[in-house]
């Protein structure tokens, strides 16, 4: 059985068992009454069938339905964050850019494995062009802080996102073809320490870690849930060409960042009066509640590999 | 056939602006209602309907200047076919029937209405809402009773504002705030006063449309 085969039988698994698990809280703890806590768990779960099921797909087809994917979140993602900042029709050229322009061009230069062009795409030519547009159209309203806004989107909507199919594009010596592997360990590797943070927190409790940004994270869940994130990451190591001891460093690293990425996220969201930063995933909101702490993780991820590796 | 195309046209504009409704201070209710609502794009009837419940869109007609929808037969197809918008005459110099007679007509023929009370589509891009015109106040004062529920659009200016060639992806929210509660006596200025601050209130203090 290939590796990735192996990997979806045991997401399967890992999710009956999370299913199971949802039912009995549902029937013996809440005895079948509505209760919040139980309700959005067992809608968390619901989801990470689709969400499963969605990237099964994607690997299935192949490189490129992973770029596809990921253009598709890409797009999304800066839909929900567009949706909440502070621009105006200045910055409406801009934004088609952003949305029309930058997406297709980002992932399409993944597809062809330009590391040198979409390495700094959006932090150089977005980021001295975008500004221009909204320049020509004459309207200095809260200039620095619209273009910043804008520019702060696309950083992590599109670049910070890309850098999860771009490790398909890495040529390490004795891991050939095996990008697909790398991207299924660092996928798994930070949504294991969310949903662990999230398992550690519900079950340890404690003091909040911080209650200004959000109301939810525990000091127990980040330990916890990093620390097992850590653990798993070791124990998956035959995903990547790291042994296990590396590949438990770079668990360990990819899931800080992911969870310090949370709470930047959660400081934008808080600052501007929302909870979730969308609808489309019942139980988790939206595409960039999902993904926040993947783009955070993914860069860095992504640059150490190719440091080391290649 | 007709119910298809509306599916259709609800279903594109969600895949563009991911629309839904937010009941915020009324609950969806099979009763006689006017939705009153903020206007910024020739979307927003389609938005608001979007963001009922079938079977509520069903029975609800949206408010619409005869000028725009006759235009053109696919306007006049979708406004009297697909939304069976009431269309009304809004130049008073021109026009043969009473506006407010054929909404009063309207509803006591049963059917709910969208209204939008700013009475032309709001260009300005730093003004959220403009004075209301008065035909909210005399179908309330005749009409008691309709319930009045207040709903705003967010983002919907910004998706494609005049003279834009192309429409943004942006999420958009019909919030759906308390009825206006009727008070006796009251005048016209007063009440149009607080209907007008009532649809405010639902734009809250954040988000884009704010200028904090």
């Amino acid at each position: 059985m290939s590796e990735l085969a192996r990997l979806l039988v045991l997401a399967l698994a890992v999710l009956a068992v999370a299913t199971l698990v949802g039912r009995i809280l549902r029937r013996v703890v809440a005895r079948g009454a509505p209760h919040p806590v139980i309700d959005d768990l067992n809608a968390r779960i619901a989801s990470w069938w689709v969400m499963v099921a969605l990237l099964a797909a994607a690997f299935a087809i192949g490189p490129g339905g992973v770029i596809a994917l990921f253009a598709l979140l890409s797009m999304l993602a800066l839909r929900e964050y567009a949706s909440i900042t502070y621009t105006r029709r200045g910055d409406h050229f801009a934004l088609a850019l952003g949305f029309f322009v930058a997406i297709p061009a980002q992932y399409g230069l993944v597809a062809l494995g330009w590391y040198g062009l979409y390495s700094i795409l959006i932090p150089v030519y977005a980021f001295l062009l975008l500004p221009i547009a909204s320049a020509l159209r004459g309207d200095p309203t809260r200039f620095l802080r619209r273009v910043a806004a804008t520019q702060w989107g696309l950083m992590l909507c599109v670049y910070g996102l890309s850098h999860v199919p771009a490790l398909l594009t890495l040529e390490i010596p004795g891991f050939e073809a095996r990008g697909m592997l790398l991207v299924a360990f660092v996928l798994i590797v930070v949504q294991a320490s969310d949903v662990l943070q999230y398992v550690w927190g519900k079950l340890v409790g404690g003091p909040k870690l911080a209650p200004t940004l959000s109301p939810s994270k525990t000091v127990s869940g980040l330990v916890g849930g990093i620390a097992s994130a850590t653990a798993l990451g070791a124990m998956l190591w035959w995903l990547t060409p790291f042994g296990a001891w590396t590949a438990a460093g770079m668990a360990l690293l990819v899931a800080a960042l992911g969870a310090a990425g949370g709470l930047v996220m959660s400081a934008i969201k808080r600052d501007h009066g929302i909870k979730d930063w969308g609808h489309l995933i019942p139980g988790h909101g939206g595409v960039l509640d999902r993904l926040d702490s993947v783009v955070f993780a993914a860069p860095v991820f992504f640059h150490l590999t190719r440091y080391l590796y290649t | 056939m007709n119910e298809i195309v509306f599916r259709l046209l609800l279903g594109a504009l969600w895949l563009l602006t991911g629309v839904r409704g937010e009941w915020t201070g009324a609950a969806p209710a099979m009763r006689q209602r006017i939705y009153f609502a903020n206007h910024r794009s020739h979307a927003d009837a389609l938005l608001i309907a979007a963001a009922l419940p079938p079977a509520i869109r069903r029975t609800t007609r949206p408010v619409a200047a005869r000028d725009y929808w006759q235009r053109s037969a696919v306007r006049r197809f979708l406004a009297h076919r697909v939304i069976h918008a009431l269309l009304i005459d809004r130049d008073p110099a021109t026009r043969r029937e009473d506006p407010i007679a054929a909404m009063r007509a309207a509803l006591d023929a049963g059917a709910s209405l969208i209204l939008f009370p700013e009475g032309t589509r709001n260009d300005r891009e730093d003004e959220p809402l403009l004075p209301f015109r008065s035909g909210l106040w005399h179908l309330a004062r005749t009409r008691p009773d309709v319930e009045l529920v207040p709903c705003w659009i967010t983002n919907v200016g910004r998706i494609l504002p005049k003279g834009e060639l192309l429409p943004l992806p942006l999420l958009c929210t019909v919030r759906f705030g308390p009825a206006l509660e009727a008070e006796a006596g009251e005048a016209k200025e007063a009440f149009l006063a607080r209907a007008r601050a009532g649809l405010l209130a639902l734009r809250g203090d954040d988000g884009p449309e704010s200028t904090r």
